[in-house]
């Protein structure tokens, strides 16, 4: 029993509330943001070390007993996540002082922004299924609040397809939800996986796969796996970059946590939906690879890599042993940094440039070359090339995948490496090389400063490659938790 | 009961994916409506429908009724007029931005802004 793993929770949460009332003190907003950005790493740092030493944390909400209360854990595998978000969090802050302009800064834009980091941490800590849907719904309002905020006729127009889309899946999700509780009449999560447990001794009864499909749906639909990506090339188009570029790193990978922590937890016993998994999360490479080849505008490129990088993760998990267990945590934090950097790095390009059409852009790295230099690192990153962040995931999850003896998935993650380098190179040969143009906008853009914060994030995923020795034992404690349900249901209903 | 709760749902689930492929935006949004009442339902009739006194200790009935469905379901219901309202109004403000609630015309490609 800690209450150090609500502070991640909690401080978001009054910062959010605080920031509603100084709306029209835009300097006083800020400093009030950063600084309880600075908190929640510090406290989700915490969180980590306390988890490393004393094991799975959990804290028993209002003292109510699991499995009969709410009750929030933290084993490594959120905590790193947590700690990931702070960052990425703080990060994206940095680079909206600059970019978001005066209108956001006075209609509650670090407000929302607050709330939806309690959306992402809360739904990474809870231990309660439906405690989950709740942070989910708590993520997903501000998500659209930030999507919309600016009016502008395509954020309008591409709020509206979200906002369906999402709420169809959030009744799934309660559907789901009850359907479950039916089953095993428990909603706390390691109870839940215990009396799965139960009764699943001579194979998992049918109701339950059936489960397991519906949450595939539902968390597939927010972590955009094929073929329920549909949404996510149009929604993540209208918002500005910083607001993409959390999006990018942190909501979709809410649902690739949730698609993980659910099947690791409670399906373990049934390898059918694992397969289910893997197939999808390779047609998710695929399609994705696709989109990223085929398009010519910066920000659908990367928004098709993600779609790459969920299949890769993914297909990690499905494999489900250690090597791939632990490459896909590794590869997941590496793509919440990585992505956010990216998606700032287009924003900083657009800010130049006015377009995200690549055909009108070239001969960037002329005046830029602190521009271009960052998007070569980061694109290489992004590729796998070692000693930096994607490769050692990477590498992981191909190992795991032949000690599974799944080769043609593992083949289709090397290949997918190949293209996915071929379509972020593209960028970067036609943008960033060629004949240099004059830009309408130039005079406004203040490049440099944009860039701290796309750099402070390539940096960090560049140390986090090349420490990954070090970071190792981090991972291991995560993919030891995933692999073994019995850690986690012991440290939360012992007490 | 419960079959007859099971028809229920499905007739508002029915209702509901009808009206969600419809092309106005008010028709869509009542869909979403029914959707998320057929999913309370369906909380509640998962619990099972039982009769007995309310769930408090130390009371000395023989049986007691199931509270976290409804506890599950109020929940449920409030974040779901939160999101109906939220989409009412950006119903509202598409339709004056856009001059029209018809989803066929929001198609639009990227590059019409």
């Amino acid at each position: 029993m800690t209450n150090l793993i609500i502070l991640p929770i909690l401080i978001p949460l009054f910062t959010g509330a605080i920031l509603i009332f100084l709306n029209k003190r835009i300097i006083a907003q800020r400093v009030v943001a950063t600084i309880s950005s600075i908190c929640s790493v510090i406290a989700a740092w915490l969180v980590i070390q306390k988890v490393r030493t004393e094991g799975v944390q959990s804290l028993n909400v209002s003292s109510w007993d699991a499995p009969f209360g709410i009750t929030l854990v933290s084993d490594m595998f959120s905590a790193l996540l947590v700690f990931t978000t702070s960052i990425v969090a703080f990060v994206c802050l940095l680079y909206s002082f600059k970019s978001i302009g005066q209108e956001h800064e006075k209609y509650y834009y670090y407000a929302v922004y607050n709330f939806l980091i309690v959306g992402v941490n809360g739904a990474f800590t809870t231990g309660d299924i439906f405690n989950l849907f709740v942070f989910f719904e708590v993520m997903l309002m501000s998500s659209y609040v930030l999507l919309v905020l600016g009016g502008t006729k395509i954020q309008l127009r591409e709020s509206i397809k979200y906002l369906l889309v999402n709420v169809i899946s959030s009744a799934l999700f309660v559907i789901a939800v009850a359907y479950l509780y039916s089953v095993v009449g428990t909603l706390n999560m390691a109870h839940i996986s215990s009396r799965i447990h139960e009764i699943s001794i001579n194979g998992m009864p049918g109701i339950l796969t059936v489960i397991a499909v519906m949450f595939l749906i539902v968390f597939g639909l927010k972590g955009a796996i094929f073929p329920l990506y549909f949404w996510m090339p149009g929604s993540y188009y209208a918002p500005p970059a910083p607001v993409l570029a959390l999006f990018g790193a942190l909501l979709t990978k809410v649902g690739v946590y949730s698609i993980t922590r659910t099947y690791t937890l409670f399906f373990y016993h049934d390898m059918e939906t694992f397969g289910l998994l893997s197939i999808l999360a390779i047609l998710s490479i695929i399609f994705g690879v696709i989109g990223a080849i085929a398009y010519w505008d910066i920000k659908n490129i990367i928004i098709y890599n993600i779609i790459v990088a969920v299949g890769v993760i993914l297909y990690g998990v499905s494999i489900l042993n250690t090597t791939s267990i632990t490459g896909a945590v590794y590869y997941l934090i590496h793509d919440m940094l990585i992505k956010a950097a990216l998606f700032l790095l287009v924003g900083v390009v657009i800010s130049i440039t006015g377009t995200s059409n690549l055909k009108n852009i070239s001969g960037l790295i002329n005046r830029y070359p602190g521009l271009g230099w960052t998007f070569f690192i980061a694109a290489l990153a992004l590729a796998g090339i070692p000693p930096l962040s994607g490769f050692v995931g990477k590498l992981l999850i191909v190992q795991g995948g032949f000690e599974g003896e799944s080769l043609i998935g593992a083949f289709i993650v090397l290949m997918s490496s190949l293209l996915v380098l071929f379509s972020v190179m593209k960028i970067f040969i036609n943008g960033f090389w060629g004949k240099d143009r004059t830009y309408r906008e130039e005079e406004e853009a203040p490049v440099k400063r944009l860039l701290i914060a796309p750099v402070i994030l390539v940096v960090i995923s560049a140390l986090y490659g090349i420490g990954s020795e070090s970071i190792l034992p981090y991972i291991s404690q995560a993919a030891d938790t995933l692999l073994d349900p019995d850690i986690y249901i012991n440290a939360v209903l012992k007490e | 009961m419960e079959i007859v709760m099971a028809f229920v749902i499905g007739i508002l689930f029915m209702t509901a994916t009808y009206l969600m492929l419809s092309k106005s935006l008010l028709r869509i949004i009542v869909g979403t409506g029914l959707l998320s009442h057929g999913a309370h339902l369906l909380i509640l009739t998962m619990g099972g429908l039982k009769r007995g006194a309310a769930p408090i200790l130390g009371g000395n009935a023989e049986s007691y009724t199931d509270p976290l469905p409804q506890a599950l379901i109020l929940t449920a219901i409030v974040i779901s007029f939160g999101v109906t309202a939220f989409f009412l109004v950006l119903a509202y403000r598409a339709y004056q931005e856009l001059g029209t609630d018809n989803v066929e015309e929001m198609r639009g490609t990227q590059k019409d802004d």
